[in-house]
């Protein structure tokens, strides 16, 4: 298959991240250069300095809301791509709200208990969704240790399920985009198998 | 009982045990978990009440902060 025809296909689908942060930005970035059609973004935080070591945003960047910097720097690479930005706190209220019409979601939290939070509110609230979770990628190096695991069609983590951030494991963009990059992946062959 | 565990198969001395039980009895400590039997989510305020039965598939993922 061409590019140009893989591009159309993701053009018809709407996918929905849960986060605009490490694996929020560079999962939306790789999607859009892919061609997906709209993004659903979601964050309630702004830049900081200390980001710009794993996110895809800019040091003049930094201040801004971290959906309308992602927005911007999507359109300059693929002005194609819709983005539907939300400022706000997700919760098991608001993303089904949210994220309705999503094909697929994204989770790109980064901390466990909003995941848990994530994972609970679309596997019962909206069944039939698959969300890719992305868990355990701290630190450098290891890059044997992390994987993709289908759990089943509505449940995918990447990930290497182990390391934990903490300040002497802090988080870094080679793990932290290979996480982004693989979720992304799995976005793109979940809809590559839609009509 | 025989069940899967993530794909692989483990095998309990009782008919049916609880999650929390089944946890115990696999030392699994960490907390923060997602657990499936059968493709259905078990909240956690559930783990005591929700028992594995024979040739049940049970589904865990570890939930780890960062991102």
């Amino acid at each position: 298959m061409k590019f140009s025809e893989i591009k159309t296909h993701l053009g018809k689908f709407r996918v929905g991240i849960a986060g605009a942060g490490g694996l929020g930005s560079n999962c939306a970035v790789a999607l859009a250069r892919s061609g997906v059609g709209t993004l659903v973004l979601s964050d309630f935080d702004v830049i900081e300095e200390p980001n710009l070591n794993r996110q895809y945003f800019f040091t003049d960047q930094v201040g801004m809301m971290k959906t309308i910097a992602l927005k911007d720097n999507i359109a300059r690479i693929n002005p194609d791509v819709f983005v539907i930005i939300h400022q706000k706190r997700l919760d098991n209220i608001n993303i089904p709200e949210i994220f309705s019409g999503c094909n697929v979601i994204v989770d790109a939290f980064d901390t466990s208990d909003m995941k848990e939070m994530l994972i609970e509110t679309v596997q019962l609230k909206m069944p039939g969704t698959p969300l890719i979770v992305g868990s355990g990628m701290a630190g450098w190096g290891k890059s044997e240790t992390i994987r993709c695991r289908k759990i089943d069609d509505t449940l995918y983590v990447c990930g290497d399920e182990s390391s934990e951030v903490s300040d002497n494991l802090p988080p870094m963009a080679p793990r932290v985009s290979i996480v982004a990059n693989m979720q992304a992946n799995v976005v793109i062959e979940i809809l590559m198998k839609m009509k | 009982m025989k069940i899967l565990l993530n794909n692989r198969k483990e095998e309990f001395g009782q008919e049916t045990i609880s999650v929390n039980e089944m946890l115990f009895l696999k030392k699994f400590s960490f907390k923060m978990r997602i657990i499936k039997i059968n493709g259905v989510l078990i909240s956690k305020e559930k783990y005591d009440f929700t028992t594995i039965h024979d040739g049940d598939d049970v589904q865990m993922l570890y939930l780890m902060s960062g991102g």
